[in-house]
């Protein structure tokens, strides 16, 4: 297998875009990937995306990016893994570039939202779930991980105020990215006096609905040119779990991305105390918390003291969602796996702005679908 | 729900049929196609007895297409073993703990189908214990 490389990236600010549909999120966000790159083209392009079917009524997307961006003929088609699309997208352009297939491919993880009303996102989103025994029962997408969070509150004798922390560093660390959707700093009391959604996630435990595009230009070593800034990707692994969250031996732990995060490690002969950095699905707090769990930086039961003794903060000893994170950067779906290494690749370059941290060599990205059901993890490397 | 799809759930719907392993014993909900303990292929039918208790539970303030909030939700820890999404009924939230005992009942599931039927399936409630007739 061939080493990977990411060679360019892209974003659009993250928010509600009524003017810019799926063509146009897309095509920006490739243009400037290419243009960050400095190539004209790809052999192909692998699109994340969940909702574009049943929210925009969009589907074979890929050509209709390849064919916005001006890539065509390139190979193209889309990667669907829900939330974790984006995660997939770049997973399968790095497959495609490590078995030798392609040399220079892009990704682009997309998501446009605001076509639909909530309660038809709503019931996009829910389709991550079994639709037979889950969906079709009422239970969204907010429902099943409040269901995990009762039960952590429950067995680990805590209150939901804990979790405040997770929220107000993603909020502090959105005010620093120009392209996160909240760029307000929240304090725990806002978080303690938040509206409950689904007892008991309540609005400043979620990440919002939104629009987003994010790109990356990954190849072979031998297309890295003299103005390149590479960043290597070290290892990267997906792994499943069951679909059904009641059919899983323990719903409070993230299996896919203990799996995933455990094949990361052992593959780059790297362990989670040498990550400078963790870009975590923090779609809700608790999913945060179980994501810390999963990948070793806590043990069962143990992240909310990551969280109370300040270890999440850029000087902490693990930095998390350092851009805003799906939190308050926004959680356009199918694109936060792809935004998590956009701006993971940011950071290792020492181009991340006003959010730079002093020390930026190894990031873990993880992104992660259907409450767990699907994780895609990647270690990057400056 | 699509009225084909519905067809299909309709004996786990109706009597929470699920499976019960020839080889291993396993009883498992919802029905799959090989045991999930063991991996065997011979099931038979299994009819869960309803009777558990709530594992996790929320209340929705918001919902999906179809449902109308506020509405409960639990995962129920059946007494065979299986761990199902449920909603709840007859109960009010205040009064929900984990680890109260529940049993099936057959209720309307959601609004109006677009199709124009009703879904039916299952829900569960406390428990209702009936005193043995002397």
């Amino acid at each position: 297998m061939r080493d990977v490389f990411i060679i360019g990236v892209g974003q659009t600010p993250v928010g509600e875009h009524w003017d810019l549909g799926l063509r146009e999120l897309g095509a920006v966000a490739i243009g400037q990937a290419l243009a960050d790159a400095g190539v004209e083209g790809v052999d192909a392009l692998y699109v994340g995306n969940m909702l574009s079917g049943c929210v925009n009524g969009q589907e074979n997307l890929a050509t209709l990016l390849a064919d916005a961006a001006g890539l065509l003929p390139a190979e193209a088609f889309k990667v669907e893994a829900a939330c974790a699309s984006g995660g997939a997208a770049v997973r399968a352009a790095a497959l495609a570039v490590a078995a030798g297939v392609h040399d220079v491919v892009l990704a682009v993880g997309i998501e446009k939202m605001t076509d639909g009303v909530a309660s038809t996102v709503a019931a996009g989103l829910a389709t991550a779930a079994d639709q037979d025994y889950e969906a079709s029962h009422g239970f969204s997408f907010v429902a099943l991980s409040a269901l995990m969070m009762r039960r952590y509150l429950y067995e680990h004798g805590c209150s939901r105020e804990e979790f405040a922390p997770f929220a107000v560093n993603a909020h502090k660390n959105g005010v620093g990215n120009d392209h996160a959707m909240f760029r307000e700093p929240i304090s725990a009391g806002d978080f303690n006096r938040s509206p409950v959604v689904a007892s008991p996630i309540a609005v400043l435990d979620a990440a919002p609905v939104c629009d987003g595009a994010a790109a990356v230009v990954v190849c072979c070593r031998d297309r890295i040119g003299p103005l390149h800034e590479p960043v290597r990707i070290a290892a990267a692994a997906a792994a499943t779990d069951t679909i059904a969250l009641g059919s899983r031996e323990d719903i409070l732990t993230l299996g896919s991305a203990k799996r995933s995060a455990e094949r990361c490690f052992a593959a780059s002969g790297l362990a989670p105390g040498q990550m400078d950095l963790f870009e975590a699905h923090d779609a809700f707090t608790i999913i945060t918390a179980l994501s810390l769990e999963a990948c070793g930086f806590a043990g069962r039961g143990e992240a909310l003291r990551l969280a109370r003794e300040g270890c999440i903060s850029a000087d902490g000893c693990i930095p998390l969602s350092t851009a805003g994170g799906l939190k308050a950067r926004g959680h356009p779906v199918g694109a936060s796996g792809t935004y998590q290494i956009v701006e993971a690749s940011l950071q290792l370059r020492g181009r991340a702005g006003a959010n730079q941290l002093a020390k930026a060599r190894r990031a873990l990205t993880q992104s992660i679908g259907g409450h767990g059901s699907i994780a895609v993890t990647h270690i990057l490397e400056a | 729900m699509q009225l084909p799809r519905f067809h299909r759930l309709r004996s786990a719907y109706y009597r929470l049929e699920g499976q019960l392993c020839s080889v291993c014993g396993a009883v498992q909900f919802p029905p799959r196609t090989s045991c999930a303990a063991c991996r065997a292929g011979g099931l038979e039918r299994h009819r869960l007895s309803g009777r558990g208790s709530v594992f996790s539970y929320s209340e929705a303030a918001q919902a999906p297409e179809g449902f109308a909030p506020p509405y409960l939700m639990a995962l129920v820890k059946l007494e065979e073993g299986p761990v199902i999404a449920a909603q709840l009924t007859d109960v009010e939230p205040e009064e929900i703990e984990i680890g109260m005992a529940v049993e099936m009942v057959t209720r309307r599931i959601r609004e109006m189908s677009p199709q124009g039927y009703l879904v039916y399936g299952y829900k569960f409630r406390p428990r209702i214990e009936l005193e043995a007739e002397g």
